[in-house]
């Protein structure tokens, strides 16, 4: 009984970190890219990065669904590489929640790296440092709360995915019933104590990881004025 | 000059409201100065030069080539170094660090200028472990200057390091690049709109005006000519380059000697027999008169051989150029006077000195 009520709470917080850090190498590329070119596809990019925030998650799931199935591209490709098909299973779920995060991902980064300015960068290339130099030491830890925002609103923001997650993951305990679909599942099967204890676990959860949030980046702040 | 011993750039690109059009050849010693009004082009000019503002053109170095019709060597695989009006510390290092930058990124073997020794020459000793948030904006620019100087460049670009400065900070910093003139080789670019700083410190001149070339030349030549826009701005004049030779205590007085004359100047309490100063005689400041008058208030009596005389760019007005032994003086007169005295080239003339500005 025990381990059946916390699993839930394992598996979000295993599907929020494994997203969180793949987002952070796959975000960091596009907002750099995003902060930084003049390109006429800058724009339309732009706009596929912030779909997610305007979509609703169903229909974000929907489509994963089928592109992911065993008519859609994706399946036809995850079958002839002997992985199998996506949907219904944990990897299927990092999948769906890196796309459906990618925006909390790559807007903090990309407001920070624009914030950088070229005036560092420019100097730092006088100062012999080549481009990838010039990223690494100068515009990442310039860029450092940046990092800090995206991946706490990352990590927060798949801890409360669900609409993506029933579409595409289902219900397998262990598998894919993270904390969301588990409340759900509580709730369908009138169990409020628990039901209660996740929610208000949630609720905590989610106010210290704010109050954190704007704690380190209050203090970044003046950490940079002494 | 041969080309391994100059610095030759040759830009011409248009931008939105504004082209640029150069093609100079400065010595490879030195300091430069590129002067001109805002909005004249030089800073744009530096930038193209570090390879910063992508422009079509040419830049050669010290006989290596830095950009050709093919090829543009990237900004940090140029041995130069570049101080920004916005000293643009990095927040996130010290003091330490900031100067260690460029130094731990060019080979072993480049560095010769010491870690020690450009901390010295900009008076950081104190300063290492701070952040540059703390620091006051002279000490700010001190920093990035040794910052720049220890990637031991072999040229030197500097775009108004002491624009954003006030007059304090100014007098504070200035010592420090004198210094660096009198014991760096490596030749210097020096962006300036101000007539005071170049005039201290340049001993080459490229006066811009909307992207064009106007006038360049040696800096005492070039500021005496009278066909340069320092004559639009009320300060043209001729800059001395001389010695102190004898202080008159009872009077406060010191004498300044230069090549064509002599001058009394009001005496500095630093002065010492035996200085080398730089003094500046604006043209309004200069009369002339056909004898030597001594029954007057003036001190700096000093005789010259006119030269040439133009009209200013104020109706009204004449400057004439004369010659005090080799060095070219300016002075500015009404039309009328030039008319009444008869004043015509080759002729015999007392240039009445009424002030001079001391330079250093």
């Amino acid at each position: 009984m025990l381990e059946t009520y916390w699993d839930p709470v394992w598996l979000t917080l295993k599907l929020a970190t494994t997203t969180t850090l793949l987002l952070l190498l796959i975000g960091t590329p596009i907002a750099w890219w995003l902060a930084r070119t003049r390109h006429w596809l800058r724009q339309p990019i732009a706009a596929v990065v912030a779909l997610p925030l305007v979509l609703p998650p169903t229909v974000l799931g929907f489509y994963l669904l089928l592109v992911m199935g065993p008519e859609g591209w994706v399946g036809q490709m995850t079958q002839s590489l002997g992985i199998g098909l996506l949907p219904f299973t944990f990897e299927g779920l990092v999948v769906a929640s890196i796309i459906y995060s990618l925006p909390f991902t790559v807007q903090p980064l990309q407001n920070a790296f624009e914030a950088v300015g070229e005036g560092f960068l420019e100097v730092a290339s006088t100062l012999r440092a080549a481009p990838w130099d010039r990223f690494l030491f100068v515009a990442v830890p310039l860029a450092r709360n940046g990092f800090l925002t995206a991946a706490v609103l990352t990590f927060a923001h798949t801890i409360g995915e669900f609409g993506v997650i029933l579409m595409i993951g289902g219900n397998i305990p262990g598998e894919t019933k993270v904390l969301s679909i588990a409340i759900y599942d509580h709730v369908e099967s009138l169990e409020y104590t628990e039901a209660h204890w996740l929610s208000a676990g949630m609720v905590v959860f989610s106010f210290v990881v704010l109050v954190t949030l704007y704690a380190l980046n209050g203090k970044a702040r003046s950490g940079a004025l002494r | 000059m041969t080309a391994s011993s100059t610095i030759h750039a040759r830009f011409q690109c248009a931008f939105p409201g504004f082209s640029l059009d150069v093609d100079i050849t400065l010595p490879g010693s030195g300091i430069t100065a590129l002067f001109g009004h805002s909005g004249c082009g030089k800073t744009t000019l530096l930038r193209c030069m570090a390879g910063l503002q992508n422009a079509p053109g040419t830049m050669t170095v010290l006989g290596e080539p830095w950009q050709t019709g093919t090829f543009i060597r990237p900004v940090h695989k140029r041995p130069l170094a570049y101080v920004f009006q916005e000293t643009h510390l990095f927040p996130h290092l010290n003091v330490r660090k900031n100067l260690e930058f460029g130094y731990r990124r060019i080979p072993v073997g480049d560095r010769q200028i010491g870690f020690e020794d450009a901390v010295r020459w900009l008076g950081l000793e104190s300063h290492l472990e701070r952040m540059p948030a703390g620091l006051s904006g002279g000490e700010r620019q001190r920093v990035a200057i040794a910052r720049a100087l220890l990637t031991s460049p072999r040229l030197l670009l500097m775009d108004e390091p002491l624009s954003a400065l006030d007059l304090n900070s100014k007098q504070d910093i200035l010592p420090y690049l004198e210094r660096l003139h009198d014991t760096l080789a490596i030749p210097i670019i020096y962006v300036s709109h101000s007539t005071e700083e170049v005039a201290r410190l340049a001993d080459h001149i490229v006066m811009l005006e909307e992207g064009r070339v106007v006038a360049q030349g040696p800096l005492r030549e070039t500021l005496a000519g009278t066909d340069n826009p320092f004559r639009e701005e009320d300060d043209a004049g001729a800059l001395l380059e001389g010695q102190i030779i004898d202080l008159d205590d009872c009077w406060h007085l010191a004498l300044f000697r230069f090549d064509g004359g002599q001058l009394w100047l009001r005496c500095d309490h630093r002065m010492q027999p035996g200085d080398q100063v730089r003094v500046r005689v604006l043209a309004r400041d200069v009369s002339l008169a056909l004898a030597e008058n001594s029954d007057q208030s003036i001190q700096n009596l000093v005789p010259a051989v006119i030269d040439q005389i133009d009209a200013d760019v104020a109706p009204g007005i004449s400057l004439v150029r004369l010659l005090a032994g080799p060095t070219p003086m300016l002075s500015r007169l009404t039309s009328r006077a030039v008319a009444q005295l008869d004043l015509k080239p080759g002729m015999n003339v007392w240039m009445q000195i009424k002030s001079v500005v001391l330079e250093t």
